[in-house]
């Protein structure tokens, strides 16, 4: 018992340790890429202690609900990736969430910090929450539709089965599979304000869409922010990591050594992740808001044809 | 035993509607028939619960018949959700009532009201039936016929009469084509036997349009948001919160009850289940386009039916080929998310109410900041827009959580079309969640948060006590709800096991208090653990910011991106929030179209945006009725005013051709 709460500690306070790092490597990364020198990988963990020393700058207009989001946002977000199995599944609480609603949980989030956008009353924050809710509209049919296609082909919605399932020898190649997971990765770039449907790095008004959203937040709210931001990437990482290619990961009480093993594959699986997410930034340009849904409704074709190919390959 | 209770609840409250017609106009009328509404709907309500199946026969209606009360699980179910939400509403009209401009218009008709609700949902003939349909449709009109002064109010009595004509008369047929099969009016006896498929399917199709043009399905919606929001805030949750349970009580009954698993057959979830999809997608993006508070929560309605509806038409999927399971866990979701509905509905239109009391104003274009003044109805309304929009750890995922599964199920269906409709139907189910979120972030963003956009809001203050009490009380069983949905879930089963011979694995004794719908392999949810974990998460958060970091906090003016402030015109209004959406969806949903007029270069009067948006519904639909209503009416016109020799040869030619007929037919 004590064993396995500790594995389920270990895994909810890995993820909030190493996602800065995974910010801090795509960053370095792309800036290499760009052939400039960049900021040290560990620079988002000093970013986010000085801005956690820095004071707080509250608007006049704001309410509670302002102060309030940003713990929602760090929370949710928070327990959605610990929900997520990084190195082990099957892990004491695994139970506690399935995928629809791992998703979900970051639905919480994102509503709470479109409503925190709009309780100042700007314009900007206005800009940023309504382009947020068009893109999350968009983003979560295609999500739902592409965990359709892998539930039927592993039979669950649960991240520790699904995991199991598709490691079993008796899987096979599937066409699907590569379609979901080609669609998986759209939504997760939307999902996280990457290029090229939001440049995490942009100030440029017209552009911005998270960005905009947290335009008045600063100090250790803003710090908050920015953390629940870096574990949605690294919790998207281990997502696509987990269901696409589990090869590695170990299960709950096979002992140190597996999970050490899954460690290592997991920082594998993560950091290759991290490359291509920095490669696939620089190489393609941000498009217009309004061709988002275009791009997202790939996704969405994607999820549709990775089931309709299911049930023609099963009636075969 | 609970028959008999329920029995003399509706007598007592149909009393109570006398009383209150005699004596309107005395000075403590309002809490008196609000009061003792709450407390008989209670007594109701705990009968629901706590009570036995039975049946009663009393000597009223035709003299040959009598009216047939029964109380069976499936009634117990919904007669416990209309007097929880009468309850509720009958508590927030203590205080709310006193703002009334015209209490006698709305103190009859209120009990008269939930008293019709309950009698349909207990009635066991079909006359008794229709005339418990009649009672609760010509009451709830009398209410929204409230504000007669008002010409939107008496657009949407004319619309609401001719819907609720229109849908008693379907069910009427469809009550009358069981009855004609088994020659007799006693729900008993239609159970019984067995249909021609072509009679059976006709039955299903005129249940579907009599209870779901009243429960709000598109395209039979078009009364709903019009009259939900012309009558007084309580009777507007408790006719979208309410009333809309009943019509779909009204669907169950019929369909699953009295049509039987005998006649059942596949491809009657097809249109179920494609209404139900359209129903819940066009409703969530109506109500992203609308400005009035009201009307948003009506449309938002139609979306909530739509999503119960899916759930039905799976139901109706799984039990045409015998898979009790499967159909019961899909019974179970909608179920499930109709009670959810009737919560949240409640809340959100009390707290409209409020607004409209504290403001005077349902246009969210003129609200703004509401939180600061009124801060305890502002976190009861963001509760339940959070269970609208289907967040965990709230009630309203829980429900729609347990819809997915079931559309997680449907591939062991043997029939192509569904296995190819149902997955298409949960992208609309996704669409419409996601889409719900959006709508309740911009109702709840413009209208509560955000700097006054009007004069009207300094005036306002906070509800009172009744008011917070209701609303209050609702939002904590929102969160019960969706913390505990295996109380909720057990408590339905016996409902579901009656209809569709099936049920869920009892949710209380796992481990944990996890929901399990299918197996432990498949799918699990924790809402309480998640909670948990999250409250901890935040707790964490908290004191190690606090214990890190620097507790300095100065107020500042806004930073704007370093624009100067230019005051609360700069705001983002609701139309301009929902504009990319509209962009994306409109030109298909609403044929919408902009455009935008530049002044030349130097000019400086402003450019101007304007936008042009089409209710295809309407215009395909109830339009071309009207018009030929109109032309019909505009041709008689000529025979109005005639002489008196003009009428003599009409008689006359008339008679001659009746005596042609005559004589060419024998």
């Amino acid at each position: 018992m004590i064993q396995a709460l500790a594995a389920q500690g270990t895994q909810m306070f890995l993820v909030l340790l190493l996602a800065p790092l995974l910010t801090g490597y795509v960053r370095r990364l792309k800036a290499r890429l760009q052939r400039r020198r960049g900021p040290s990988v560990l620079q988002p963990y000093r970013d986010l202690l000085r801005l956690l020393r820095k004071e707080v700058v509250l608007p006049e207009t704001s309410s509670w609900l302002f102060r309030a989001a940003p713990y929602a946002i760090f929370s949710t977000t928070w327990v959605a990736a610990a929900l997520v199995p990084t190195f082990a599944t099957e892990l004491l609480f695994s139970w506690s969430g399935d995928l629809i609603a791992i998703i979900a949980l970051l639905g919480t989030a994102r509503f709470m910090q479109a409503l925190a956008a709009l309780d100042v009353g700007t314009s900007f924050g206005g800009i940023g929450s309504s382009r947020e809710v068009m893109i999350a509209s968009l983003a979560e049919p295609a999500l739902t539709m592409l965990v359709f296609t892998i539930a039927l082909i592993a039979g669950t919605t649960q991240l520790s089965e699904m995991a199991a399932a598709l490691l079993s020898p008796t899987l096979g190649l599937r066409v699907s599979l590569a379609l979901a997971l080609i669609g998986f990765v759209i939504v997760a770039i939307a999902e996280n304000a990457r290029i090229p449907v939001d440049n995490p790095a942009t100030h440029l008004e017209l552009t911005m869409v998270h960005e905009a959203m947290v335009l008045e937040y600063s100090g250790r709210y803003l710090a908050l922010i920015e953390f629940a931001a870096a574990l949605k990437l690294l919790m998207y990482a281990s997502l696509i990591a987990c269901i696409f290619c589990p090869w590695g990961i170990a299960t709950a009480g096979s002992g140190l050594a597996k999970y050490g093993i899954g460690m290592a594959a997991w920082a594998v699986k993560i950091l290759a992740a991290g490359t291509a997410l920095a490669v696939f930034e620089t190489v393609i340009a941000k498009m217009r808001v309004f061709r988002v849904p275009d791009f997202l409704g790939i996704a969405l074709m994607l999820g549709l044809l990775g089931t309709l190919l299911l049930f023609v390959s099963r009636s075969l | 035993m609970t028959a008999l209770v329920v029995v003399a609840c509706i007598a007592a409250l149909l009393l109570l509607a006398l009383a209150a017609a005699l004596g309107a106009r005395a000075s403590r009328a309002t809490p008196l028939v609000y009061g003792s509404t709450a407390v008989i709907c209670l007594v109701a309500f705990s009968a629901a619960l706590l009570g036995d199946d039975g049946a009663l026969m009393l000597p009223v209606g035709l003299p040959w018949l009598g009216a047939h009360v029964r109380v069976d699980r499936l009634a117990a179910v919904f007669l416990a959700l209309i007097d929880l939400g009468g309850a509720g509403a009958s508590l927030y009209a203590i205080g709310y009532g006193r703002h009334e401009h015209a209490p006698h218009r709305v103190l009859p008709f209120f009990p008269a009201f939930i008293a019709g609700m309950n009698l349909v949902v207990i009635a066991d003939d079909a006359y008794t039936f229709l005339f418990a349909w009649e009672l609760m449709s010509l009451a709830s009109w009398a209410l929204v016929m409230a504000d007669h002064r008002s010409p939107d109010s008496r657009r949407a009595g004319i619309v609401y009469l001719i819907m609720a004509t229109f849908s008693a008369l379907t069910l009427l047929l469809a009550l009358g084509l069981l009855a004609a099969t088994h020659g007799s009016y006693a729900f008993a006896d239609m159970r019984a036997g067995e249909l021609p498929p072509w009679r059976a399917g006709l039955v299903l199709t005129l249940a579907l349009i009599g209870a779901g043009s009243k429960a709000g399905l598109m395209p039979l919606h078009a009364w709903l948001p019009l009259a939900h929001p012309a009558a007084p805030s309580h009777v507007s949750a408790l006719m979208s919160g309410v009333m809309t349970k009943v019509a779909i009580y009204a669907f169950i009954r019929i369909v699953f009850d009295l049509l039987g698993p005998a006649n059942s057959t596949w491809w009657w979830a097809v249109p179920v289940l494609t209404t139900g999809g359209t129903a819940a997608v066009l409703g969530v993006l109506h109500a992203l386009m609308e400005h009035d508070l009201k009307r948003l929560l009506a449309y938002s309605t139609i979306e909530n039916v739509g999503i119960v509806f899916i759930g039905l038409g799976l139901a109706l999927a799984f039990r045409a080929n015998a898979m009790p399971g499967a159909a019961a866990l899909a019974l179970t979701a909608a179920l499930f998310h109709a009670f959810n509905h009737m919560l949240f509905k409640s809340v959100l239109f009390f707290g409209a109410g409020s607004v409209l009391v504290a403001t005077g104003e349902r246009n969210i274009e003129r609200l703004g900041g509401l939180i600061r003044v009124m801060p305890v109805s502002a976190g009861c309304v963001l509760t339940a827009c959070m269970a609208a929009s289907a967040l965990p750890p709230l009630n309203g995922f829980a429900s729609e959580w347990l819809t997915f599964q079931t559309i997680l199920v449907s591939p062991a269906l043997p029939q192509w079309g569904l296995r190819l409709l149902v997955p298409t139907v949960g992208t609309l189910l996704a669409l419409a969640a996601a889409l719900a979120a959006a709508c309740f972030v911009r109702a709840y963003g413009i209208a509560w948060l955000g700097r006054p956009r009007s004069a009207c809001v300094d005036g306002a203050h906070e509800a009172d006590r009744f008011s917070l009490a209701a609303m209050a009380g609702f939002a904590a069983l929102c969160v019960l709800a969706g913390l505990f949905p295996g109380v909720v879930i057990d408590a339905l089963s016996p409902a579901v096991q009656m209809v569709v011979g099936g049920r869920l694995q009892p949710q209380l004794g796992l481990p944990w208090l996890s929901i399990v719908p299918i197996a432990d392999r498949s799918s699990s949810y924790n809402a309480l653990a998640i909670f948990v974990f999250v409250f901890c998460a935040t707790g964490m958060g908290w004191a190690a910011l606090h214990r890190l970091g620097s507790k300095a906090v100065r107020s500042a003016r806004l930073w704007d991106c370093g624009y100067p402030d230019l005051g609360p015109v700069t705001e983002y209004t609701a139309a301009s929030y929902s504009q990319p959406i509209r962009r994306v969806f409109g030109p298909l949903v609403f044929r919408s179209s902009e455009s935008v007029v530049m002044p030349p270069p130097g000019d400086m009067s402003p450019a101007r945006i304007s936008k042009r948006m089409h209710d295809l519904a309407w215009e395909a639909l109830y339009q071309p009725v009207c018009d030929a209503v109109l032309a019909l009416a505009v041709f008689f016109d000529r025979f109005q005013f005639l002489t008196i020799r003009r009428y003599l040869s009409f008689v006359f030619l008339a008679l001659v051709g009746l005596l042609l007929a005559l004589t060419l037919w024998q």
